[in-house]
């Protein structure tokens, strides 16, 4: 998913570096204080599995392979502004030290890879779990469908970005459904990778989950207090 | 399980899949660059201006054993990506009066 430089024009690259920039500036403002000190080291955690989940390409179809993108996870485990950051630090690493992603592409791809897949994820992981029951099974449901929608959601993206400033000659309808049914492939892919992580630190500690805080919080909540109190 | 096992865990199975596994991991065109070559657009794509890099392509250059530079890029990478972490964690945390566990 990471674009090189050259496949689309400047004015939309930078069009998307700004928008890019302006995404991160928010996240930068409204993350600090959504996480405490139990739940901030997470945030770092995350930006080294994404970036180490990220280099572990599978293969989808003859000749084809794709790998995480993590928006998704990112965004249900330390909520969508810390996500921001942390798909920031992986795309941007990427780029400036490992050649991975064009440099003057770097703000089409924080904003393929980041920015839409974590606003899509947010919205549609908050509006699934509305109409869902507030369960564990539920929740690892929602992530990996969360998850499968994102990777559509951030090759829609790039399609959309090729439409307006496209280099090379194409067939908007045909690059449409290459870039898509590709995807989809890649996208079933990230609802496991997805689905496995949320499950296993459910499983451990539901407490750090963001996305399920609110759905699942007695049990856990009583246990920190308990700790508290032994130890005042 | 305790912050600190879940977090060693986690950066242990970081540490193996960045620079053990993806040595085995898919070396074939990923779905970016198999639809963009597919339709034809990959004609106008040039390397990046750090594609000779040192650390290009997670390897490391001059290393001439495959295994060997691919471990050193991801634990290179794994360890950059701890530290970048590390500066968002200070950024978001917000250290509570009533907070005994630091």
């Amino acid at each position: 998913m990471h674009m090189p430089d050259g496949l689309i024009n400047a004015p939309v690259s930078i069009g998307a570096a700004v928008i890019a920039a302006g995404a991160i500036t928010v996240g930068l403002k409204k993350s600090k204080g959504t996480l405490d000190s139990q739940t901030a080291p997470l945030a770092g955690l995350v930006a080294v599995f994404i970036f180490a989940f990220q280099m572990m390409n599978f293969p989808v179809a003859a000749g084809t392979s794709g790998h995480l993108m993590g928006g998704a996870l990112a965004s249900i485990l330390v909520g969508p502004y810390v996500a921001i950051l942390v798909m920031t630090v992986v795309v941007s690493l990427q780029a400036l030290v490992f050649a991975d992603g064009g440099l003057s592409a770097l703000g089409l791809n924080l904003l393929n890879m980041g920015i839409v897949s974590i606003v899509v994820s947010a919205l549609l992981f908050a509006g699934l779990m509305k109409l869902l029951p507030k369960t564990r099974t539920s929740i690892i449901g929602v992530s990996a469908t969360v998850a499968f929608i994102s990777v559509l959601a951030s090759a829609g993206a790039f399609v959309f970005e090729y439409s307006l400033g496209g280099n090379a000659t194409y067939n908007i309808a045909s690059v449409l459904i290459s870039v898509m049914s590709v995807h989809v492939l890649i996208g079933i892919g990230e609802a496991i990778i997805t689905g496995l992580t949320i499950g296993a630190i459910l499983a451990t500690r539901a407490d750090l989950v963001y996305g399920a805080r609110k759905f699942l919080p007695a049990h856990n909540l009583l246990i920190k207090e308990s700790v508290v109190q032994s130890n005042v | 399980m305790s912050n600190k096992k879940l977090f060693l865990i986690g950066l242990v199975v970081s540490f193996v899949v960045a620079g053990f596994f993806s040595f085995y991991a898919s070396s074939q065109p990923d779905g970016l660059e198999r639809a963009t070559a597919e339709q034809g657009l990959d004609v106008t794509a040039i390397d990046s201006a750090n594609a000779n890099s040192a650390l290009a392509d997670y390897g490391v250059a001059g290393i001439e054993n495959e295994r060997l530079s691919g471990f050193l890029g991801g634990a290179i990478g794994v360890a950059l990506a701890g530290i970048a972490g590390t500066g968002i964690y200070f950024w978001v945390r917000t250290p509570k009066s009533g907070d005994i566990r630091h």
